[in-house]
């Protein structure tokens, strides 16, 4: 792909972790991205702060733990990794109860970082 | 102006891939570029020809079929939604000993790297979202 200027491509994913595809799909597309060399911002917004929660038991409901596979973003170089403020407080949440450190966003700078990209997708 | 196109949702599930197609439709005749559409989770069921819908309504898959062959435009089913959903090409019903494949013949299997390659050349890309 080196025939291509380099993106910022970014990514928003706002919906919980199992019951539904989007959570995993956001998470493929973001790994897509990086192997690609692009630059990624990863944005967890309404309910999809719930992906980052520790101490997920999935199995309970036969699904796969999604939040391993979080841990694996820093080996993408995967590091614009934001968390809206207003979403962990709304669940009761900070960044302690989070598998992965993260950046924690108004919506101001959320604004920002989807004002700065080229593409933006939102699942 | 040159686009991608991202369908998210299955024909059955939902407007919006009704409007991915008519958008798709439009921009061609715009005279605008489709680079690529990208079927993506529920999307693949876009490119299942095995769909049928009843004969007083609209065969989008059929109307897929058309548009994309017509123009020639690269069309690509994402290949691990697709399997899991049942969406198979002749390699791949014959590699999981499946009875029959049904992916629509204007479209490929493909993985997600197809989806950032496009995002990089296209001039926009536009989701339609499950």
């Amino acid at each position: 792909m080196s025939e291509h200027a380099r993106k910022t491509l970014t990514f928003i994913t706002r919906k919980a972790p199992y019951g539904q595809h989007g959570a995993k799909a956001s998470l493929d597309m973001v790994l897509s991205a990086a192997v690609f060399d692009q630059q990624v911002h990863y944005i967890f917004m309404s309910e999809g702060v719930l992906q980052l929660r520790r101490g997920q038991q999935p199995g309970a409901i036969d699904a796969k733990d999604l939040s391993a596979a979080f841990s694996a973003l820093p080996l993408y170089d995967v590091d614009s990794i934001h968390v809206e403020a207003e979403a962990l407080q709304a669940r009761g949440m900070s960044a302690q109860d989070l598998v992965i450190p993260v950046k924690v966003a108004s919506a101001a700078d959320i604004a920002t970082l989807i004002h700065h990209s080229d593409a933006v997708f939102n699942l | 102006m040159k686009f991608t196109i991202v369908v998210q949702a299955a024909p059955a599930a939902s407007q919006s891939a009704w409007s991915a197609y008519q958008f798709t439709r439009s921009a061609l005749a715009a005279g605008h570029e489709i680079y690529r559409v990208f079927f993506y989770g529920d999307g693949v069921h876009n490119t299942n020809s095995l769909s049928v819908p009843p004969q007083d309504e609209f065969d989008l898959v059929s109307a897929w079929t058309a548009l994309l062959g017509e123009h020639g435009i690269d069309a690509i089913s994402c290949v691990s939604s697709a399997l899991k959903r049942g969406v198979l090409d002749a390699g791949e019903a014959d590699r999981y000993e499946r009875g029959c494949a049904n992916l629509s013949p204007a479209v490929t299997l493909s993985g997600l790297g197809q989806l950032v390659d496009a995002t990089l050349v296209s001039d926009r890309v536009i989701t339609f979202g499950a």
